[in-house]
């Protein structure tokens, strides 16, 4: 998509000489045996961003630092932790920026509090345009 | 020679915007102005103009031509020479041009082709569109001049990113910008009918085929940028909830709501006042969108702080032009009426809570997209994602998506509910229905349940409107909402589908070594080097096959690119009728207890994948059959009143006296 020509601006800005020459980490790009666990690795890296990308979650990025983070939360999840407890944990090395599902927290809460709005102002222009002219009509007959 | 004659067809454009502008603006004020006459004209030539100096540049593009920054910024002469083309809009001086030009382009063929509005009206609509399409020029001119020369030319080009050397490019963003400036006209149409207090049916007959045109284009656009992203970024993703992305989807939105609000006003001169205001909102979203993109603020808040010379230029663009329009609707909305009235059940309670709901999610994609940016400023960083946006544009599309089932079942004006109880009974089993098979034969998640079960419901509302009639007689009109109605179907099912059903195969594999996935077996017979004509790669050759059936080669590839260096991976699809394979080779991973060389591989089995964009081109070909009943249509009633007026003169010579008066 369009993603694309900021992706451009952005590689012009970061030539590509930091590029790892390091091998992956094992469970970079190997799915976990427990197809269950798997799933919830997937729902979670779903949900992770991609710190060095535009816009893309570490499940679906080829740069090295989302294929660390992907092992992480594979391994994590091997060894026993919750989903949340990973998301918590990698909150609190990188910041909120690295979840893409915000909390309600003293930063976001506008996020949750305009869209509950919005469902108020909705059902007010619902009524007003739609459930008065129904009473007018019901006068008029 | 080439730049500065396309410099100098810019510069006479915007010299003939401001022509038109005044010219518009004489014409509003009164019917005698003798300058008056240059809008159309003025419109028509600047269209000329800057389509000029846009192939100009594409002609700069094609030839290399090293001497100018722009191209050799962004091109380079080993590339393919379609690429060369293409690159002329990779970029953000060029895809301006390309923004400009097909807003000179759409208002000049409004001045050339619309002769049915009172020419007052006509009047300031031109003169709208001549004031920002001068914005734009100013812009392009003033702060991003795609001609400009460089001291000494380059001895050879930059390169464009790997990524956007594909054919999606020659698609995506030419498709997209006639859509999103395609809005304009219905933006100055919407002003120069609220200017001159001229919101009637016919000035919404008017403005239909713009709109839908505009949105014909837009969802093109979107869907071809969406399948381009599936297949380019090498993960199988179709949509981000992306700012970028999003950018495209507000103005969709609100193009959306725009075309049933403005057939509403068309078919019952209800709903004045949405009309309008959606036509000020949707031109807003494309020009937030380009602000968006253009300004450099989603990279960084921080990158647009210290160079904020173009993203100021738009800011103050978007102020003058949203706060321009809403101002005059704020002083003007009291002397338009709401229009005809209408009950809660009819076609247009139904088409009002459908307009709500859009707007709502359009609400929603706003807030989401512009919080981060927000926050950032404020050296907060918040991520909004899928996890966001999802189900809290379900909350809204949910509803809206049960209401366009059987909406176009309901007559106009009033009607009474209990009338189709049969066809509501039968929506409500069916949704109820593959709600609860679903939900036995696994555990989903609860969203793309919910689309399974609406997305055929809707595919069996979308026809019930043809039920009991003759199909022959059924205007071409209604044809085009019942396919576009059905495409929103199709395409809705192939998202649940992909979400809840997709399978994922990821591993390190040796040649000779068998993967399987959802009954596919993906067996890796080499892996060799290739080479393009600005790329190397590493080609995997590999045989798959389905059950028993026959054995198929894929090829995907694992590109290097070396101006500018970057990796990018080729995925190899196979597209089966119910569903895509999609594999992607990576980089090597060590060798085998043999010592044999592995490979990542990545293999998913996408179900019903394709439906997706299947539904896409379902929606736009019913755009484009609404479009061509609107004129079929039109064009009749025109021969007839052609015709009628012909006789009555006829009479007229004859008789001489008494010509009976004309009934409409």
């Amino acid at each position: 998509m369009m993603r694309f020509l900021v992706a451009l601006l952005a590689l012009i800005a970061t030539p590509l000489a930091a590029q790892d020459s390091m091998p992956p980490a094992p469970y970079a790009y190997t799915q976990l045996q427990d197809p269950a666990l798997e799933a919830e690795a997937v729902e979670l890296m779903e949900t992770l961003r991609c710190l060095k990308c535009q816009s893309q979650s570490i499940h679906d990025s080829d740069a090295p630092m989302a294929g660390d983070m992907r092992h992480q939360v594979r391994a994590r999840l091997l060894a026993g932790e919750s989903p949340d407890q990973i998301r918590a944990w990698l909150i609190q090395r990188y910041g909120d920026y690295v979840s893409y599902q915000p909390e309600v927290s003293a930063t976001t809460w506008p996020l949750f509090a305009i869209p509950l709005l919005l469902l108020a102002i909705v059902g007010a222009i619902l009524v007003r345009r739609l459930g008065r002219r129904r009473s007018d009509e019901g006068d008029a007959a | 020679m080439i730049a500065e004659l396309g410099l100098a067809a810019l510069w006479l454009s915007a010299a003939l915007a401001v022509l038109q502008m005044v010219a518009g603006a004489m014409g509003y004020r009164s019917d005698k102005a003798s300058l008056a006459i240059y809008a159309r004209p003025a419109a028509v030539v600047q269209a000329f103009l800057a389509t000029l100096a846009f192939f100009l540049l594409l002609y700069a593009f094609a030839i290399t031509d090293l001497s100018i920054k722009l191209v050799a910024t962004n091109s380079h002469s080993m590339k393919p020479f379609v690429y060369k083309l293409t690159g002329t809009w990779g970029n953000h001086e060029g895809s301006m041009l390309l923004w400009v030009a097909v807003l000179a382009l759409s208002g000049g063929l409004l001045a050339g082709l619309e002769r049915r509005l009172p020419e007052r009206t006509m009047s300031a609509t031109l003169g709208v569109q001549g004031f920002v399409a001068l914005g734009f020029y100013a812009f392009l001119i003033l702060s991003s001049n795609p001609f400009e020369r460089l001291p000494v030319p380059a001895p050879e080009g930059s390169g464009l990113n790997p990524l956007l050397q594909d054919i999606g490019l020659a698609i995506h963003p030419p498709t997209l910008y006639i859509g999103y400036v395609g809005l304009s006209v219905a933006f100055s149409l919407a002003m120069g009918a609220l200017i001159t207090k001229q919101v009637t049916p016919d000035f919404a007959k008017v403005m239909r085929p713009w709109v839908l045109a505009a949105w014909v284009f837009l969802t093109f656009g979107i869907g071809a940028g969406s399948y381009w992203a599936y297949y380019e970024l090498g993960w199988g993703g179709w949509w981000f909830w992306d700012p970028v992305e999003n950018a495209s989807l507000m103005p969709w939105l609100a193009a959306t709501a725009l075309l049933h609000s403005v057939s509403v006003l068309a078919a019952r001169d209800a709903l004045r006042t949405w009309t309008i205001m959606l036509g000020v909102v949707a031109f807003s979203m494309s020009m937030l969108g380009t602000f968006l993109v253009r300004s450099g603020v989603l990279t960084s808040v921080h990158a647009f702080a210290v160079d904020p010379e173009r993203g100021t230029f738009i800011l103050v663009l978007l102020g003058l032009y949203i706060g321009g329009a809403l101002a005059v609707f704020a002083l003007r909305a009291s002397t338009i009426s709401e229009g005809k009235r209408f009950s809660a059940t009819s076609r247009e309670g139904a088409l009002v809570f459908n307009n709500v709901m859009l707007s709502a999610i359009l609400a929603i994609v706003l807030l989401g997209t512009l919080y981060p940016l927000l926050t950032e400023a404020f050296d907060v960083r918040v991520s909004v994602g899928p996890p966001y946006f999802n189900p809290a544009s379900a909350i809204f599309a949910i509803p809206m998506f049960a209401v366009m089932a059987v909406g176009p079942l309901l007559r106009w004006k009033d009607d009474n509910p209990r009338r189709i109880q049969f066809e509501l009974a039968l929506l409500g089993a069916v949704v109820i229905a593959i709600i609860a098979v679903v939900a036995i034969f696994g555990e989903y998640p609860v969203l793309p349940i919910l689309g399974l079960a609406f997305a055929i419901a809707l595919a069996i509302g979308a026809f019930l409107p043809l039920r009991g009639r003759n199909l022959k007689r059924v205007p071409t009109a209604t044809w085009g909402m019942v396919l576009a109605h059905f495409g929103v179907a199709v395409s809705l099912f192939g998202m649940a589908s992909e979400s809840a059903f997709t399978s994922e195969r990821l591993a390190a594999v040796a040649p000779g070594d068998i993967e399987e996935v959802a009954g596919w077996s993906v067996e890796l017979e080499s892996v060799s080097p290739v080479a393009g004509p600005n790329w190397t790669a590493f080609e995997a050759r590999l045989n798959v096959s389905r059950g028993d059936g026959e054995t198929v080669e894929m090829r995907p590839q694992n590109r290097n690119f070396w101006a500018p260096p970057q990796a990018t991976s080729e995925s190899a699809l196979l597209t089966r009728w119910d569903g895509q394979l999609y594999i992607v080779i990576g980089d090597a991973a060590g060798v085998d207890e043999a010592g044999n060389q592995r490979w990542q591989l990545r293999v998913w089995w996408k179900p019903f994948v394709t439906f997706i964009w299947y539904g896409g081109l379902i929606i736009v070909l019913g755009g484009i059959i609404s479009i061509v009943g609107r004129m079929q249509v039109d064009l009749k009633r025109r021969r007839f009143a052609a015709k009628a007026k012909q006789r009555r003169d006829e009479e007229a010579e004859l008789g001489g006296g008494v010509v009976p008066e004309p009934a409409e």
